[in-house]
């Protein structure tokens, strides 16, 4: 080895330590939690410092039910049927403008290759992803359902509301967190979430639409399996999503 | 020649005390440094298309411990293409690759321990301290004992004053040394680097030729594509020249350089 470089200097450096776990056959449980907390830890500290996904979702969704306060002359009757809807269509656009951010924005500052040549199970990467929108989302439904109780008037059971948002907002936050991968693949990607986003999630808003209606007591007792089928629908999705997003990253 | 340096490497004092959590069993630096695989590196006919391009057409790459490789080629040559297939961030469509002894098609996630690179973006995050994205691809890579080792690979690239500063807030330059020492934080067995010179003026060019001797010097593999002939030859052993995705030579970079003076240089270079 020769150098032409001059004096350079050269710092005293240990032996080398080559990575030799690289070659285990497999990750264990306790390396895939720590991959998931370094991306989830870094996306919130990275949302907390800017709050470019937190503040556009926010206003979008209280933006939306205010316009349907003031669209709709809903009598208490007719809310207890539309009522859970616009509660959800707020839910889902704003969400949607912070799902659409999550690997957009990885794309757009050039780090998504240094996570795609970095050791990170991708199953990891699709966890952490999935939990940092999850939390944000649960941001916006914790100002949205109050908003909405106070704008419509409409008395809610908090339990029961809380666990169906919880289960709906799983399966909106899977869907839309791989499908957020596939689209920052696209010229379009802005424009390409929804246009994926909403054939998809139709049964998870047939589903958890229903279910808030349940727990808001416009909807009977004897239509319960639908939170059953929003809850195989979270599995399923959440599944797939790990699964896929392996080939869906590939270049 | 190729047998002292493993040798040296394998027996090296400290070579029990690894850096990196052994997560699951841990297999010693002889399996990467076996017998059976004295290349670090080993790529064989690789080809990767983008549509109907041919960027890469059977390309032949292959790396010894301790050798400093000079990828050269004029731009569009497939260079970055190479250097991304190398690092398994870009799939080939054919050929085979081999990482410290390890099928990095079959299994990607183990040969990227062994890889550290440098490309034309930086891989840091803006809004986050340096110390912060260092933190981060530390927890990725699963280095142990991190908080010390990023004070060292900051030190390396005289950044350790500018530590709890934003990436954003710092100058291409910086940024660029910042992402030396990402890349050399897990200290992985293989080094890859696109145009690394960006940005640096000449003294952490100095610094940078410094930490590749010194990697070169105990066992480690460094691959370095670049446009610019005289800057690399300085430090290289050897030289490939890559065009429209074809390897048209591979030799010894001293005599390269020597039969090649900076025009003639260009001239084998740019066609």
């Amino acid at each position: 080895m020769r150098s032409h470089l001059g004096a350079a200097p050269i710092l005293p450096s240990p032996p080398p330590r080559f990575t030799a776990d690289a070659m285990t056959s497999g990750m264990s449980l306790s390396m895939f939690g720590r991959q998931v907390y370094a991306v989830l830890a870094k996306d919130l500290l990275l949302e907390w410092r800017t709050k470019d996904s937190l503040s556009a979702m926010l206003v979008f969704a209280l933006l939306v039910l205010v316009t349907f306060n003031f669209a709709l002359d809903l009598r208490p009757d007719l809310l207890a049927s539309v009522g859970p809807g616009v509660l959800w269509v707020a839910v889902v656009f704003g969400s949607t403008l912070g799902l659409g951010r999550t690997f957009a924005v990885e794309r757009d500052a050039g780090t998504l290759d240094g996570l795609l040549i970095a050791p990170l199970d991708r199953a990891a990467l699709f966890a952490a992803k999935l939990l940092g929108n999850l939390a944000l989302m649960a941001i916006v439904e914790i100002v949205c359902v109050p908003a909405f109780a106070i704008l419509f008037n409409v008395a809610i059971d908090v339990f029961a509301v809380v666990v169906t948002l919880a289960a709906g907002t799983v399966g909106l936050g899977a869907v839309g967190t791989l499908l957020s991968a596939v689209a920052a693949n696209t010229r379009a990607r802005e424009v390409m979430l929804p246009v994926l986003l909403f054939p998809i999630l139709v049964p998870v808003l047939i589903g958890v639409v229903q279910a808030t209606g349940l727990a808001m007591g416009s909807v009977s007792a004897r239509d319960m399996p639908w939170l059953s089928l929003l809850l195989a629908f979270d599995a399923i999705y959440v599944a797939v999503g790990a699964v896929a997003m392996e080939y869906v990253l590939e270049d | 020649m190729l047998s002292e340096i493993i040798s040296i490497v394998a027996q090296s004092p400290n070579r029990s005390s690894q850096n990196f959590e052994p997560d699951g069993r841990s297999i010693a630096l002889d399996s990467a440094l076996s017998t059976q695989h004295s290349a670090l590196l080993q790529a064989r006919g690789l080809v990767r298309r983008f549509g109907m391009a041919a960027a890469l057409r059977g390309v032949d790459v292959e790396i010894a411990p301790g050798e400093q490789v000079a990828l050269l080629g004029p731009n569009g040559a497939g260079k970055t293409t190479l250097i991304r297939v190398l690092a398994t961030g870009l799939r080939p469509d054919a050929g085979s690759l081999t990482i410290g002894g390890i099928d990095a098609r079959r299994h990607p996630d183990r040969a990227r321990h062994l890889v550290g690179v440098v490309g034309h973006q930086t891989f840091l995050y803006g809004d986050l301290t340096l110390r912060e994205n260092l933190r981060f691809y530390g927890r990725l890579y699963g280095v142990t004992d991190l908080e010390t080792r990023i004070e060292a690979v900051l030190d390396q690239v005289g950044l350790s004053s500018r530590s709890s500063d934003l990436a954003r807030t710092l100058s291409r330059g910086m940024q660029q040394r910042c992402s030396i020492a990402r890349a050399t934080l897990h200290d992985p067995l293989l080094l890859l680097l696109d145009e690394p010179e960006t940005g640096l003026d000449e003294a952490a060019q100095r610094t940078l030729g410094g930490i590749l001797h010194d990697r070169a010097n105990r066992g480690g593999g460094i691959l370095v594509a670049s446009h610019r002939a005289e800057w690399v030859r300085g430090f290289s052993d050897r030289a490939i020249v890559l065009r429209d995705g074809v390897v048209t030579t591979d030799g010894d970079a001293l005599a390269f350089g020597r039969s090649a003076d900076p025009p003639v240089a260009a001239a084998a270079i740019h066609g």
